[in-house]
């Protein structure tokens, strides 16, 4: 892993300026602060690329809520990251629906396009982390992948080399 | 038109009219092909009048537990002075279905005005659309529709110029199967765990913020402007006999079928002619080994009892499945079917939310078992064993993904004993290692 | 019937409750157990263990009975075949990521898992030898041990930090099979009250470092008593170990602390099984004192007291039984020149989702007691009468070195009743070995004008006796036409003929619950 150790990392605050702006304008949305929550871990993610210790405890200042509660959540849903990741998050479908359509060998193509060593770990030049997705529910399109927001369908082993050269 | 392949001459395009035509995902395209003219028409009646046209119509729920639409309106309180809520469960992630997608990726304007009709049939000024986090195309296509729909005045304090107020807002998940089980979906959009709730209180009584609320699939609101426009009769004649099931479906195929995709059924179609017709049949030189009609929760039909299938609420039940959400998984004669069923009971052990005692721990054990039968190390006890925790799995708990993950189980150890046979005996290699 | 009730039969009893009642609590009225984890009547009902599934007839499926308000008419079958296959189910279960460390587990022999397993479980495994889920023991806070692998998920403790205590630290982490009880690194759980978690816990994850691995919960003995550490009078229970006391647990009382007791009154009890203790009367015999026999002591505390008529000082800690402080304050008469008892102050800690229950500021149980029965509070008036007293009589009072330096001071001559040795300073003439009060029956009057029993957990040292034993011995010594009460109950009747609010009641009237005589705030 090349990643700086988190600890040696200081914390900066997520929600200054536009991403407390952004946050500030969803609580009139909802009436009670805690709705925010999963709108408020997406602005932690997209601005940090995942949700530290600290982030959790900060938004949990914000939504008058506690630290714990907001892990209780995080760890609920998959697509909130705890653990810093690649610059390019892919989640491949594998569920019964693409397996039966060859999702197995677009995720090994995958793995090794990536030089990801496994599921979930992150591939030696930090460009990306694979990990495995159930149903992206694109099931007519096996296999959908998602690398960070973008949406692809249809991958077979032979689009992958081509479609993942334009992620940095 | 159609995506992705073009409107087949056995479908009755309803909702998949314009799959594909992109200029309908403006309010001015929209608008073109008919749009907002229900809405407007809607927003001059009484609610109970439009309650009264969605119960005639006979439209049951397309999220999958088909439970009459009107009906379920109807159980809002009136004159209660309390914020009612009309959520939309956009939280698609049923294995086997994708026609939620597909209706707010090209139509997202159908799904808008359906809502805005509930809204103001249920009394509710705020509607919440809660999108799986995984959908970010039909997020920003969503997105960008709600956003020009207020600019034009369909939303807003006056919707489409009227004195009614409607607001509608976009909600993300964040990876959470059980969040499509409407409590869940509540609490997750308070902000809490996706924990499906106890009920009673039933969400007319105290749903969302513990107020009345209403919540519908995305494919059950795209329908309600077609009934307001074309009539609750129309609609209720589109079935092949059978008044219980009424109006089109949308099925998504996906599996082994030459043409995988959504196809928008009159009710009462059988089956056969979606697969071996429509969908132009099986792969070269295969032939069809096991259907699961309608989401990878239900039990899993043979060929034979695929073949004399009829698509319609009723009709699965009689073949001995249900057609949930309409999602239906196509099988080959190339399909190792125990593995198939590992990889769904993987799925249930994934998603359980931890709850309830047999869901978090027998979704988890049954995993392990198929596990270990297609590792080779199977015993015919196994099979009695998964039998019995799929009865202890089934009607005991909070929700039902318990049970939707015994399901194939039961049918696939019923419907394709042999294959786990081959596994027992060595007759079939190992295909996993470990355990 | 009575419109607001409804008649149900559980397994063939049938019974008439209040509408709204659940199956399991009418149950409980009908005399069955409904076994059950994640319920708990002082916490709001999840319905997720599943355990309390009941056949309700009419109903097409198991219903949990926590959750379920009965019918009227309606007949619940707790032992039917199909409820008991359920039950049997979850054991298994929950049994199946369970460690079966039992032989070294705190809970055994009182573990709601262990219990229910043996009472209507499967034997043996079909488990097989798959792995079970293994994390690591944490520490929650500076008493809660975690022992994950024991967890069930019943969720009780988030439960009570979330709704009770109102101190949200712990969470339900992670989903499926995974989950785990999780607390936020940076916090600990070091709530006042956090100590409830360990008796909520059904089986043992969570656990107390303070009795960990002292004594197994079959070798202990148990009794009913009241709490110390503040006015509030919370119901406890004293865990006894071969007359050491092991444990303080919260005894159910619904209208006092319910379920649950603070982690002051739960971890004060180490005095308890002080080795220091006064065994035997002292009595001064020149410049030392010398032991000797009750019949001596009681001699020379009644001729003490008669020789300084009415310049007499009482100062006793608000500690003291009902019992004890009224017979001394028969003892020294109405004419003494103070009876007062010293009330010590501390912060109060409110358990906020339970309507008055708090660990008190009067950190002593009987401050109500002792002012129902004319005694003052007033510390300050008290020790400054001392320079005129003759005579201090001091009551289980530690000997501070703020009283040492106001007796030296005085003039008076100086008879304690204490429960430890002390370096007695040369103005003490007489020392009377006390038991304390976990060695002895009585009662305290709590903050709510509630007269509550507490009953001995364990045997006093020596000649130890209860105080007021020794006042009523005193004061009938010499005296043809007074008889010494002799028990507990009758030093209550004694004490309660002279406080009208007390007047009828007997320690057989106030069973295990106590009873309120007095509005609150009268005595407070």
């Amino acid at each position: 892993m090349n990643h700086v150790p988190v600890a040696e990392v200081p914390f900066e605050p997520v929600f200054t300026g536009p991403a407390l702006a952004k946050l500030e304008a969803l609580f009139p949305l909802y009436p009670t602060k805690q709705a925010c929550l999963l709108p408020a871990l997406w602005i932690v993610q997209e601005t940090r690329g995942w949700i530290a210790p600290a982030a959790m405890a900060e938004v949990a200042a914000l939504l008058d809520v506690t630290p714990a509660y907001v892990r209780g959540v995080v760890t609920f849903y998959t697509m909130y990251h705890q653990h810093p990741m690649g610059r390019h998050v892919i989640q491949v479908c594998t569920t019964s629906p693409c397996h039966l359509c060859g999702a197995g060998e677009t995720l090994k193509a995958i793995l090794k396009e990536t030089g990801c060593r496994e599921l979930g770990a992150t591939s030696p030049d930090g460009r990306f982390t694979v990990v495995e997705a159930e149903c992206l529910g694109a099931c007519g399109f096996a296999t959908p992948i998602l690398v960070g927001n973008d949406f692809i369908e249809s991958v077979t082993p032979e689009r992958v080399p081509g479609l993942l050269q334009r992620y940095e | 038109m159609g995506y992705p392949h073009p409107i087949h001459s056995s479908e009755t395009p309803v909702l998949s009219t314009h799959f594909g035509d992109a200029p309908a995902r403006t309010v001015a395209g929209w608008q073109e092909r008919g749009g907002y003219a229900a809405l407007k028409a809607a927003l001059a009646m009484a609610p109970t009048e439009i309650i009264d046209t969605v119960k005639a119509s006979g439209l049951r729920g397309r999220g999958g537990a088909g439970f009459p639409t009107g009906l379920k309106w109807s159980f809002m309180p009136t004159g209660d002075g309390k914020p009612h809520y009309l959520v939309c469960n956009a939280d698609e992630s049923e294995p086997g279905t994708f026609k939620d997608r597909e209706i707010m990726r090209w139509t997202p304007h159908a799904l808008i005005e359906g809502c805005a009709i509930a809204s103001y049939a249920i009394g509710a000024e705020q509607c919440y659309i809660y999108i799986r986090g995984e959908f970010t195309e039909p997020w920003s296509i969503m997105e960008a529709a709600v956003a020009e729909a207020y600019a034009e005045g369909v939303l807003g304090d006056h919707a489409m110029g009227s004195k009614h107020r409607i607001d509608m807002v976009l909600h993300r998940g964040a990876g959470a199967y059980i969040c499509g089980e409407e409590t869940a979906l509540m609490n997750s959009l308070e902000g809490k765990r996706g924990n499906p709730r106890i009920k009673p209180p039933f969400p007319a009584q105290a749903g969302l913020f513990g107020r009345p609320t209403t919540i519908n699939n995305v494919e059950t609101l795209a329908a309600v402007p077609h009934i307001l426009t074309r009539g609750a009769e129309w609609y209720a004649g589109l079935c092949a006999g059978n008044k219980k099931s009424t109006g089109t479906k949308l099925i998504s195929v996906c599996g082994h079928v030459m043409k995988p995709g959504n196809y928008e059924l009159t009710m009462g179609t059988a089956m056969s002619e979606l697969i071996f017709d429509m969908c132009g049949g099986m792969r070269p030189g295969r032939t069809l080994k096991a259907v699961i009609p309608g989401g990878s929760s239900v039990p899993i039909l043979n060929a034979a009892e695929a073949d004399t299938c009829i698509l319609d609420y009723e009709g699965v039940v009689e073949a001995g499945s249900m057609l949930g959400s309409g999602g239906m998984i196509v099988m080959d004669d190339s399909t190792d079917m125990v593995y198939e069923i590992y990889r769904l009971a993987k799925f249930y052990a994934h998603e359980s939310c931890a709850q309830c005692t047999q869901c978090r721990e027998g979704t988890a054990w049954t995993t392990k078992i198929l596990a270990r039968i297609l590792a080779g190390k199977g015993t015919v006890e196994d099979l009695d064993l998964l039998l019995d925790l799929a009865d202890n799995m089934t009607g005991k708990t909070i929700c039902v993904l318990s049970d939707s993950c015994a399901a194939p189980v039961v049918s696939g150890i019923k419907k394709f004993r042999n294959e786990f046979d081959d596994y027992l005996t060595a007759k079939k290699a190992p295909v996993l290692v470990g355990i | 019937m009575s419109t607001d009730c409804v008649s149900v039969t559980i397994d063939g009893c049938t019974i008439e409750v209040p509408k709204g009642t659940t199956i399991i609590e009418a149950a409980k009225q009908a005399g069955v157990l409904v076994p059950h984890y994640c319920y708990h009547p002082s916490l709001p009902s999840p319905a997720v263990c599943r355990m309390c599934l009941v056949e309700v007839e009419k109903a097409p499926k198991l219903l949990p009975a926590c959750v379920t308000a009965v019918a009227d008419g309606q007949v619940v079958h707790v032992h039917s075949p199909s409820a008991e296959k359920a039950r049997e189910s979850v054991l298994e279960f929950l049994l199946i990521n369970h460690p079966l460390d039992c032989p070294i587990c705190d809970q055994a022999g009182e573990c709601e898992l262990q219990d229910y397993v043996f009472y209507e479980g499967r034997s043996g495994t079909r488990y097989g030898d798959y792995p079970k889920r293994f994390n690591p023991v944490e520490v929650f806070g500076p008493d809660v041990l975690y022992v994950p692998n024991r967890c069930i998920l019943c969720t009780r403790c988030v439960r009570f930090m979330d709704s009770v205590a109102d101190a949200p630290v712990l969470n339900v982490s992670e989903r499926g099979d995974r989950a785990f009880i999780g607390i936020d690194p940076d916090h600990a759980l070091d709530h006042p009250w956090a100590g409830n978690v360990v008796d909520l816990c059904p089986v043992g994850s969570l656990i107390s470092q303070d009795f960990l691995h002292k004594a197994r919960a079959w070798d202990l003995d148990t009794t009913a008593s009241i709490c110390s550490g503040c006015s509030q009078g919370c119901n406890v229970m004293i865990d006894t170990r071969d007359d050491v006391v092991v444990r303080i647990r919260p005894r159910a009382n619904l209208e006092v602390n319910r379920h649950f007791m603070c982690d002051h009154g739960r971890m004060h009890y180490r005095w308890m099984n002080r080795g220091d203790r006064t065994e035997a009367p002292l009595v001064r015999e020149g410049d030392r004192l010398r032991a000797t026999d009750w019949e001596t002591a009681l001699e020379h505390l009644a001729k003490s007291l008669g020789d300084a008529g009415p310049d007499v000082v009482l100062l006793a800690s608000a500690n003291v039984s009902t019992e004890g402080l009224g017979l001394l304050k028969r003892l020294v008469g109405d004419t003494a020149l103070a009876t007062t008892v010293l009330v010590p102050s501390g912060p109060e800690e409110p358990l906020v989702g339970i309507p008055d229950l708090a660990l008190r500021a009067e950190r002593v149980a009987n401050a109500s007691g002792a002012r129902l029965l004319g005694y003052d509070t007033d510390w300050k008036a008290a020790t400054g009468n001392l320079s005129r007293a003759k005579r201090v009589v001091l009551v289980d009072l530690p000997l501070d070195a703020e009283l040492q330096r106001l007796l030296d001071e005085s003039h008076a001559r100086v008879v304690v009743l204490g429960t430890v040795d002390e370096s007695w300073s040369e103005a003490v003439d007489l020392v009377l070995p006390m038991s304390s009060l976990v060695e002895e029956d009585g009662t305290f009057i709590n903050r709510d004008g509630r007269v509550q029993r507490f009953q001995a957990a364990k045997g006093a040292p020596g000649m130890a006796r209860p105080a007021w034993w020794v006042a009523a011995a005193a004061w009938a010594r010499h005296a043809p036409d007074r008889t010494a009460e002799e028990t507990a109950a009758e030093a209550f009747l004694t004490v309660a003929s002279q406080v009208p609010s007390l007047d009828g009641i007997t320690h057989g009237t106030l069973g295990f619950g106590g009873r309120r005589v007095v509005a609150a705030g009268a005595v407070g």
